[in-house]
Formats: C-alpha cells, sequence, structure tokens
C-alpha cells in the first residue's frame, strides 16, 4: 500500500507544482444555437474548490465531467450523436513524463526477463494512469540514465521528447535479491531536480518485480496526480465460467495474475469485496435458493452468512465495511434490505411493488444507496436515503440498471438502455450521471451489450462488462471514456468489481 | 459204530456252539444279555414346498426317513434315506414315499398342486405420476418484462390447478425464467416475481402452498439461445417441474 508511506528524500520543485497541483479557474459557457438541442460548455474543476457548475442555465443538455478525476481540464462538446470529446487544447496539459527503460545493476542472467517485466508493467500503470502523457520512446535520445550522475537535462527538457518529468533507474539481482533503484526528477529544475527516491529490495521473482513496479508507478501517480493514491495494487473481482461454472475470481488491476476464488460448483454472482479487503460477498445458487455467501479471502474459504429464506442477490458494501445491502425476496417480492456486515440486523428499506435489486451505497457518506427498480416497469435507477427515505428517481426513460456510486460522491455510473422496448432494438451503454443535477454523458459507443460498471478507488477509471469482442469479457476505461483496455479474454467473464485499495 | 460217531458229531456240535456262545458273549458286555429287542418300524415323511404353483415354475420335495433301508419315491425312484430334490412337474402330482426295513415298510405322501393360467402380463404399462404430470400440467408464459399471468395463460393455469387438485401426492417447483436481453441481476428478481406469480394464481384455484416451491434462474438456464421473438418468448415462462 502506498497510503501511509514516506520517502526517503522529496524535494518538491516549485515548477511542477505550479504546473500540476493548480487548476485554471471554471470559465463561464457559451450558449449555442438552440436548435441543435445542444449546448458547449468548458469547464475546469479544482479538485480543492469543489465542484463548480456554470452559473447560467443551459436550455439544452449540458455535458458535465470533472476533470480532475484525470488531474487536469477537459473541455468536451455535446454532439448528436452523444460523443464526448476531450481536448487538451484549453488550460494545462497533462504532464509529460519520460519513462525509459530501468537498466541491469549487476550482471546476473535473471535481470533480462526480471526487466522486461518490470519495465513493461512500469509503463503500462503510468499508462493507464491518466495523470501523466507518457513520451514515446522513439523521441529519447540514445544515451538513458540509470543513475542520478548519468541524466542529461538538456538531452530531456528539450523537444524532440521535451519532457517535464523523467523517472529513471535500475535493476538487478544479487545472490537471488532482487533490487530495484528508481528516482523522479524534473528536468527542468536542475538545481534540485530530485522528487522521488526510492529503493525496493526482495526475494528474486517475476511476481516481486512486477509488485515494485506497481509500488514504483503508485508512487509517481501520488505525486503527479493531485494527491490521489494510484491503483497500481488494486484487484478486480469477476465472475468467469472458464472452470465449467460460473466461480468468482481475482486479478491484478491490469488483467495479469486471473486466478479462480471459490469452487462451489454452482452458479456464483456479483461479486463485492470488503473495504478492508478480507472476505468477498457474492450470490450463489445453493440447495435453498439464490444465498448471500462470504468468502473469507484470509482463509481461503466460505465463512458463514445466515440463511434469508427468496432470492437473495447483489450484495454492496458500505464504505466503512459495517453494513451489507442486498436485494431479497423473503419477504414475498424482491426488496432491498440493510444489515450488519455480520447479516443480522436487519432491516426492509423498500416497500413498492416491482423487483428491487443492485443497491451501491455512497462511500463518501455512507447515508445513501442507489438502486434498481422496476416499480414503474421497465427498470429505472433511483438514490434514497441509507434509512429508505427519501427515494428519487434518476432516470427518465429506457432501460437503466447496475448503478455504481463514485468514490467522491458526486457521480453515478449505469448502464443503460436509453431506447427501449420492441422494434427499438438499442445498445446498452455505460453512462455517467451527476446526482445533483441528473444530467448524464454517454461513456461507451463501440458496440455490444455493457454493462456492470464499477469505479476504481481513484475515482479516475471504470471496469465494466462488454461483448463488443464477441462474447463478455472484462474491460476498462477512464471515466472519461478513453484508453478503453481488454483485460480477460477466456470463457465468459461478467460482473467486476475493483476493490477499494 | 455210527452212534458212536453220532454222539463224537453232537458234542463237537455243542462244543462250537458253546464256544461260539461263549465267544460272543465274551465281545457283549458281561451282564446276562437280555432278549433282543425286536426291530424298531421305520418312519417316513415327505413335503413339497410351496405346495402350489404355476405351470413352469419348480418346487422342493423334501423327505425324511429313519430305520429304513429301501426308501422310493414314485415317480422317481430309490432315494436316500433323507433328502431334497427340485421338482418341476406340469400337472398336480402326488409324491409317494415308501420306506422299507427290517422292522417293516411305512409310507408318506405330498400333493404338489399346478395351476395352468398363470398371471399374464400387463399389454400396457402403468402410467406414472411424472408422466402424467409432464403430459398434463403446461407452463406458464410471459410478456416482455411483465410479471403478471396474462389473459391467454389464465386456461394453462385453470387446467394445472386442476391437474395438481386431482393428484394431490404430488409436490411441484415452479422455475422463474427470462429471456436473454436486460441484465442479471434484474432478470434473477424478475424470473422470481414470475415464479411467484404462478405460485399465487395456483393457490387462488385451490391449491395447497405447502405444495408449491418457487426458484428464480433468470436468464442463467435458457431454454433455447437464439436471439429472435420466439426463442425470446420460450424464455420467458414460469416452468412447472414434478418434484420427487
Amino acid at each position: 500500500m502506498i497510503r501511509g508511506k514516506r520517502e526517503v528524500q522529496t524535494f518538491e520543485s516549485k515548477s511542477y507544482r505550479n504546473t500540476i497541483l493548480s487548476c485554471p479557474n471554471p470559465l463561464t459557457p457559451t450558449r449555442r444555437d438552440e436548435r441543435d438541442g445542444l449546448s458547449f460548455s468548458r469547464l475546469g474543476f479544482n479538485q480543492y474548490a469543489g465542484w463548480r457548475w456554470p452559473s447560467s442555465r443551459a436550455l439544452a443538455l449540458v455535458l458535465i465531467f470533472s476533470c480532475c478525476f484525470l488531474s487536469s481540464p477537459l473541455s468536451f462538446e455535446l454532439l448528436a450523436q452523444d460523443w464526448v470529446k476531450t481536448g487538451t487544447s484549453l488550460g494545462v496539459d497533462k504532464v509529460r513524463l519520460a519513462v525509459p527503460d530501468f537498466k541491469a545493476s549487476t550482471t546476473d542472467p535473471q535481470n533480462a526477463a526480471l526487466l522486461k517485466t518490470f519495465n513493461d508493467t512500469l509503463w503500462n500503470d503510468l499508462d493507464v494512469s491518466g495523470v501523466v502523457e507518457l513520451v514515446s520512446k522513439s523521441f529519447y535520445p540514445l544515451q538513458v540514465p540509470g543513475q542520478p550522475p548519468e541524466v542529461n537535462y538538456l538531452a530531456w527538457n528539450v523537444p524532440p521528447p521535451n519532457a517535464a518529468m523523467l523517472a529513471f533507474g535500475s535493476l538487478g539481482v544479487t545472490a537471488g535479491k532482487l533490487t530495484v533503484q528508481g528516482w523522479l526528477y524534473d528536468v527542468k529544475n536542475s538545481q534540485s531536480p530530485q522528487v522521488l527516491g526510492k529503493q525496493y529490495s526482495d526475494a528474486s521473482s517475476d511476481a516481486a518485480a512486477r509488485l515494485m513496479a506497481h509500488k514504483f508507478a503508485d508512487e509517481i501517480i501520488f505525486r503527479l496526480g493531485a494527491g490521489i493514491a494510484g491503483i497500481a495494487e488494486t484487484q478486480i473481482y469477476f465472475v468467469s465460467d472458464r472452470s465449467g461454472h460460473k466461480e468468482i475470481w481475482a486479478m491484478d488491476y491490469d488483467g495479469s495474475n486471473q486466478h479462480q476464488i471459490t469452487r462451489l460448483g454452482s452458479i456464483s454472482l456479483s461479486p463485492r469485496v470488503s473495504p478492508d479487503g478480507s472476505r468477498v460477498a457474492f450470490s450463489s445458487l445453493t440447495k435453498s435458493g439464490w444465498e448471500i455467501m462470504m468468502f473469507s479471502l484470509d482463509l481461503n474459504r466460505p465463512v458463514g452468512f445466515p440463511h434469508m429464506g427468496g432470492t437473495n442477490l447483489s450484495p454492496a458494501w458500505s464504505g466503512d465495511g459495517m453494513k451489507l445491502a442486498f436485494s431479497s425476496s423473503r419477504g414475498g417480492e424482491p426488496e432491498i434490505y440493510v444489515a450488519d456486515a455480520s447479516g443480522g440486523n436487519l432491516h426492509r428499506m423498500t416497500t413498492a411493488r416491482g423487483p428491487d435489486v443492485s443497491p451501491s451505497w455512497n462511500r463518501k457518506t455512507n447515508a445513501q444507496i442507489a438502486f434498481v427498480s422496476g416499480r414503474t416497469g421497465l427498470p429505472q435507477i433511483y438514490t434514497m436515503e441509507a434509512d429508505g427515505t427519501n427515494q428519487q428517481r434518476m432516470t427518465d426513460q429506457g432501460y437503466a440498471v447496475s448503478p455504481n456510486w463514485a468514490p467522491n460522491g458526486q457521480f453515478l455510473c449505469l448502464a443503460w438502455i436509453r431506447k427501449y422496448g420492441p422494434g427499438e432494438p438499442g445498445a446498452s451503454d455505460i453512462y455517467l450521471m451527476d446526482i445533483a443535477s441528473k444530467q448524464w454523458v454517454q461513456l461507451t459507443h463501440d458496440g455490444g451489450r455493457n454493462d456492470f460498471p464499477f469505479w476504481s478507488p481513484d475515482g479516475r477509471h471504470i471496469v465494466f462488462q462488454s461483448s463488443r469482442s464477441g462474447k463478455e469479457e472484462i474491460w476498462t476505461m477512464l471515466a472519461d471514456g478513453s484508453k478503453v483496455q481488454q483485460l480477460t479474454f477466456t470463457g465468459r467473464n461478467t460482473q467486476p468489481n475493483w476493490s477499494w485499495k | 459204530m455210527k452212534q458212536r460217531r453220532m454222539k463224537w458229531f453232537a458234542l463237537v456240535v455243542m462244543l462250537g456252539a458253546v464256544m461260539m456262545l461263549g465267544a460272543c458273549k465274551k465281545k457283549a458286555t458281561p451282564p446276562p444279555p437280555p432278549p433282543p429287542p425286536p426291530p424298531p418300524e421305520p418312519t417316513a415323511s415327505i413335503s413339497v414346498s410351496p405346495n402350489t404353483i404355476q405351470a413352469g415354475q419348480s418346487a422342493s420335495l423334501t423327505w425324511q426317513t429313519s430305520n429304513a433301508t429301501d426308501v422310493s419315491i414314485d415317480g422317481i425312484g430309490a432315494v436316500q434315506p433323507n433328502g431334497s430334490q427340485s421338482v418341476s412337474p406340469t400337472d398336480s402330482t402326488t409324491y409317494h414315499l415308501t420306506a422299507k426295513g427290517s422292522g417293516g415298510s411305512q409310507e408318506a405322501t405330498a400333493r404338489l398342486t399346478v395351476t395352468q393360467a398363470p398371471t399374464p402380463p400387463p399389454s400396457t404399462p402403468s402410467v406414472s405420476d411424472e408422466d402424467l404430470f409432464s403430459q398434463n400440467v403446461k407452463d406458464v408464459y410471459f410478456d416482455y418484462d411483465k410479471a403478471d399471468v396474462r389473459g391467454d395463460q389464465q386456461s394453462s393455469v385453470q387446467a394445472d390447478a386442476q391437474f395438481l387438485n386431482q393428484h394431490p401426492n404430488i409436490n411441484i417447483t415452479i422455475e422463474g425464467h427470462c429471456d436473454e436481453r436486460g441484465s442479471t441481476d434484474y432478470n434473477l428478481a424478475l424470473g422470481d416475481q414470475r415464479a411467484s406469480a404462478v405460485k399465487a394464481a395456483l393457490t387462488g384455484a385451490g391449491t395447497n402452498a405447502s405444495r408449491i416451491k418457487t426458484i428464480s434462474y433468470g436468464k442463467e438456464k435458457p431454454f433455447c439461445t437464439e436471439s429472435n421473438e420466439a426463442c425470446w418468448q420460450q424464455n420467458r415462462r414460469g416452468h412447472l417441474t414434478y418434484q420427487k
């Protein structure tokens, strides 16, 4: 874990602080011709000043997006096809970071393979982070540094690389022990360039090299990403049928290390890991029907959870790990219930006719729950207080399911078929919605059925399920819809869940 | 001279008899020999089990004798004093056993009845409850995103309730299914509602609720996998299954 760690030496250079940590003030929007039904707005977002909305009311739809997810302001343009276009023509660019391959510090024969693992992992972690713009390796000078004395500032801070930051270091195995040294330098400040200097040591293995790359990437992202912790060591839990049955699986956030968690031989769905990472709650088909079950990752076996009766689905943890919300038909119809994490102290939250399912807590306040209800016909998204009061409908049409509340408490991502019904095939896409205003933006456009979006803990990424490759697989993207990447390729993989840390 | 030979001969005979008698006496116990008992009469008994069979079946003939040296059964011939034999006559038979011994002879009989008309095998197999169930009980089909029993399905519900009322020993499980469109979790909830709706319709028509279990399969166990309305309708159903 990166939180709480402090590096041995840090020097914060003024230049990078000025360029990175401050965002410009939001600009007042201009209104386009309303015949298009569109309006054009440019917004900036300051993480520390809070969310600011355009002061004038747009008569047509206004696209909102938080740029501080990506630590740089974005501009969007809402076109007739509901596309999100991001641009960097205004305001501050993302930090240009150069990351030459780390060099071997010893002559051990294991170095070559470990260097490849380390360099590939470090590059990918920084590339998908959303906070830096990686300078293409084709622009790098021929000589790259492996130690601080080797840094030639003039080769890096001018075109072609034109980098603001440089991450470099070395890796070597000595007598079975792997040691990595890494630095982050501000190459525009040759007087006091060091931002970060780290050393990692462990028994030599491919997994150790991978982990060290993740840790170093997270350190860089933390410093260049407005103080939000990186996600390079997080896990994604999901459902896979590749063993012959739908079971709960887990993998690193980048798709590596995919491994099976449950071996129940039935149908197991909806995994949700606890905030402290010790247990996974899920729904499984047992002899007595669909039950909420609990798997202990510490003990590597299921642990007890009370039998509820009826059909029990879609468990969801509150942000403090104290409460579990889920759907149960123990009272006759599927309704949202809240219980203690042990299953005791059960309370029913919804009573309306029609199925209520798929709750999601506001993990910032632990005081609100979003859920799906079919009370008006096709399923729609609702929010309510955690005691069941003040139930508000959020979506206005179509078929809306799978809400997930963003870590900052201000957004939902959801799966939505806005045009639905016989004769209107409609596509299921991932959408983003601002809770306060119910304004929304469509994030996926590339076809397939897209469902079960889930936020990363840094609020910058969304993992989701998509059939665009021909069958259901797990994909990730940045929360503006860019950098879409496929993580799974074997069997059918569904219902992903991002860990909390 | 002949008289002397005769006397001599009689003396030898008497001596031989005395010797033999003495010798015999010496073999036997010393006390004076009791008069030899008369030889015992033989005993005989015979039985057949079972004593009624159908033509083609066999029975077991068992006999016991004692004090007999010559035992025979009519139709079989000479046999051991004790024994048993499997017999399979085509007609009813009386088995006559004769046991002869030094004490006399003894007879015994046993009668085996053979019935000529075996129970004919049934020409049609008896229909099981499960067969009747699958022939008569119909599933209930639903409209898209709906869990209420629509008008054209009411006759199926009524027929199902009638069948269940006629066979009060049959219990069922109703499975709620959905078509492939839509989301996993919502479809499980909708399937739960469909199963509950069918159960409510049956209990409303008089079936005892304790005979009916419900389970939802959502879109997890479809009946067909084509992406067209015909298949989707096939999957949108409450499926009634015989509970063993």
